[in-house]
């Protein structure tokens, strides 16, 4: 069921024909959105279309799917497991009293949480294009997510880091020597997680072992994953291989994911066979997934969407299956999708608050690449922002530099400055760690110990007297 | 980059008077593992932050990729090398197209019109497939080069992978017939299934610029689809990715090339199906994930 929006303004007369326009020309500009053909075409038209969608009934959005419920097994996750309990605290809010709402005093962390299955992600796409980027700063850093494997990730307070030690042919020697310069910067409790050059199962095997191997021998409390497709970690895990996270990306429409290789039944088949293996030891969330705003366009397949509103419905897949936690790669993918740190910051704190009020771990790669109109300064903003937003996850590489991938993330030292500047911490099990291992001479403070760690001492000797 | 500590420190401990001559800098014992990687490791910390001098050696690599995101495709040279390459010498020339990005600033914000070869292009391909009558003997294998994001990496790297997977080809026991060589101008990925389409072959390779890292300015990719027709997603296709010397050597990737071409013909498919098993055996037979910090 479709109806069409209209607003008065003056004397003219402003036409929206159904929902998904509506929130296409209310989305603040990105190139993305121009690509897709579905932006406002004058600044004024925007404005207005976040007025008309101001005005917009939450519960319309439980009765005109932006995209068909026969064609889209998202759209039936979406509808399906829609909890109208949870709803009924704010049933009778447009989109416009929802962003009120959700400032207010009210919506305290225990509120938002006991709402959150009553959320769509239609609704916080639609809610989050009329905040300002400071809206999306304060109310995400009221919904508190957290996760937990082998260690817990999202506390209020804390920020985590993935280490990522991409090697372009990810030589084992190579791999391992950014592994041990990140976990001497204090990095790696999100999760150490290797995007393989070479992408097949046995590679993938290769580098499970090797990263299993290494969180073995120093007894380091996280966790691994290689970001491989899903088909292959099924493959991996019956070959008996040591697999603590599955990887997915992930899209917000059932042909994004489609194109990328799979629908939910994988991702269920493949979330039992790693709950199966029980190598979690303080908790259960067992997936990774990635996203980004621009997938669905860049597989045709947004069904006439703009690009924030498919990348909020992809959090309705990661939050069926209880992840550990969800990236947002933001700058990853173009000058096309997001043309410069200005659409990059934007696009970066909308995908953190839809994610968090949807209720999963969020975390952000925040980055860019060389095509981009981006630099070091638009990320350091950008970092900044989400630290202060409660961002649970960033990711930590050497320099900033991912020389497997061909683009610029955040640093091991990045992160220590997020730290230092915003007081905030590592996950509490891998804090101990930090300290236990003498790495970090005081972590409260972000102080690094001057002095290397014995326990790593020995191998770098090893290396010296070997050549 | 500049060396920054040349000692062998590995159980030195910075005094603070040190750490104040020294600029206040704090030395990464650990840099000399930049022997296995050119990850920028080890860089060394003023307080929790980066040197001076290494975040201007990021700054200097930084403009350096943003320069070669811009920089054209030389058709004319590479042309030259391909035509006078030996084992291509049975083959016509290359043909050459432009996709419907008419220039690089609408390329970089159009990845749609890169997708599609200009009305000139597709003619051009046209004509050439009715000249020879090609519908009715079709090709076993279409090579497209693509400038994509890096002519660099297509300059350097093209010819050489071409020669080495067309001499390791003939030298299997059933040689392919191959189409023309296609260079595109401003292309995507996509443009080759097109191509592939149009020249009636039964399976298109794709050689495109990766987009240039701060490292690798010159990466090569290769996409491999089977039956390739306008409108394959990518879940159609297989990917080499990092070719090139210092990533993975021409010789080897032919080899894993004319695995997937063995496999793609066998399977009749290419994509998510098709999984790359070429390292499985090395992979079995080798206890290959000890490093240095498992010693």
């Amino acid at each position: 069921m479709s109806q069409s929006y209209r607003y008065m303004l003056g004397n003219q007369t402003y036409h929206f024909k159904n929902l998904a326009q509506l929130m296409a020309k209310a989305t603040p500009q990105r190139s993305g959105d121009r690509l897709a053909g579905v932006i406002a075409h004058s600044a004024e038209e925007r404005a207005v279309a976040q007025m008309t969608l101001a005005d917009v009934p939450l519960k319309n959005f439980l009765n005109e799917a932006l995209i068909p419920y026969e064609k889209d097994e998202i759209t039936r996750l979406i509808l399906d497991e829609h909890d109208i309990k949870a709803f009924a605290y704010i049933s009778h809010l447009t989109v416009g009293d929802f962003r009120n709402w959700l400032l207010s005093d009210y919506a305290t962390p225990q509120v938002l949480a006991s709402v959150r299955m009553g959320i769509t992600p239609e609704m916080a796409a639609a809610v989050s294009k009329i905040m300002r980027n400071q809206d999306l700063i304060l109310v995400a850093k009221k919904c508190h997510v957290s996760s937990a494997f082998r260690n817990t990730i999202g506390l209020p307070g804390h920020l985590s880091t993935r280490l990522q030690p991409n090697h372009p042919t990810d030589d084992v020697n190579g791999i391992a020597a950014s592994m041990l310069d990140g976990l001497l910067y204090g990095n790696g409790d999100a999760v150490i997680g290797i995007n393989p050059a070479t992408d097949n199962v046995a590679q993938a095997i290769k580098l499970m072992k090797l990263m299993d191997d290494v969180i073995q021998k120093y007894q380091i409390p996280t966790q691994s994953c290689v970001l491989t497709h899903v088909t292959n970690t099924i493959e991996c895990i019956e070959a008996g291989a040591p697999v603590d996270l599955v990887f997915q990306s992930i899209g917000g429409t059932e042909a994004t994911n489609s194109s990328f290789g799979f629908s939910l039944n994988t991702l269920a088949e493949a979330q039992d066979a790693a709950l199966s293996l029980q190598r979690g030891t303080i908790g259960s969330n067992v997936m990774y997934f990635e996203t980004g705003q621009g997938s669905a366009l860049s597989a045709n397949a947004h069904h006439g969407l703009d690009q924030q509103t498919c990348e909020s419905r992809a959090y309705a897949v990661a939050r069926k299956f209880n992840p550990l936690l969800v990236n947002t790669v933001v700058g990853f993918i173009g000058p096309e999708y997001l043309f410069d740190g200005k659409e990059i910051t934007r696009a970066g704190l909308e995908d953190h608050f839809c994610g968090k009020l949807l209720g999963i771990p969020m975390g952000c790669d925040v980055c860019y690449t060389n095509h981009a109109e981006a630099d070091q300064n638009d990320m350091d903003n950008l970092l900044t922002l989400l630290g202060v937003a409660g961002c649970s996850f960033v990711m930590g590489i050497p320099g900033s530099d991912d020389i497997m991938l061909n683009y610029q993330t955040t640093s091991f030292h990045d992160a220590l400055y997020v730290r230092r500047v915003l007081g905030s911490r590592p996950a509490p099990e891998f804090e101990q760690w930090l300290t236990k291992m003498n790495i970090m001479q005081d972590v409260s403070d972000t102080i690094l110990s001057n002095r290397l760690p014995s326990a790593f001492a020995k191998p770098l000797r090893a290396i010296q007297g070997g050549h | 980059m500049k060396q920054m500590n040349t000692k062998s420190p590995f159980t030195h401990i910075d005094s603070d008077e040190a750490l104040a001559q020294n600029g206040a800098v704090v030395a990464n014992p650990w840099r000399d593992l930049r022997q296995f990687t050119d990850a920028r490791i080890g860089l060394g910390r003023a307080g929790i932050s980066l040197p001076t001098a290494e975040l201007l050696a990021f700054q200097l690599s930084h403009a350096q990729a943003r320069d070669a995101v811009n920089l054209p495709l030389d058709i004319r040279r590479l042309t030259t090398l391909l035509s006078t390459t030996s084992v291509l010498e049975n083959l016509d020339p290359p043909l050459v197209v432009t996709s419907q990005a008419i220039d690089r600033l609408t390329y970089l914000q159009r990845p749609d019109l890169g997708r599609k070869l200009s009305e000139h292009g597709r003619n051009q391909l046209i004509d050439y497939v009715n000249r020879n009558n090609i519908p009715n003997k079709p090709y076993d294998l279409a090579i497209v080069v693509v400038d994509g994001l890096s002519s660099l990496a297509v300059q350097n790297n093209a010819q050489p992978f071409i020669n080495e997977l067309i001499t390791q080809l003939n030298a299997t026991d059933t040689p392919l017939t191959l189409a023309p060589i296609t260079l595109v101008q401003q292309g995507r990925v996509a443009i080759g299934d097109d191509i592939g389409q149009l020249l009636n072959s039964q399976i298109v390779i794709v050689l495109i610029g990766e987009r240039p890292g701060l490292s690798s300015p010159d990466s090569l990719g290769l996409y491999m689809t089977w039956a390739p027709k306008t409108g394959l997603t990518d879940a159609y296709r297989n990917c080499i990715s990092n070719i090139r010397p210092a990533g993975l050597p021409y010789q080897e990737a032919a080899k894993r090339t004319i695995y997937l071409i063995q496999q793609a013909k066998k399977l009749k498919l290419t994509g998510v199906n098709l999984k790359d098993r070429t390292q499985d055996d090395v992979i079995e037979h080798q206890n290959n994930t000890k490093n240095f910090l498992i010693a």
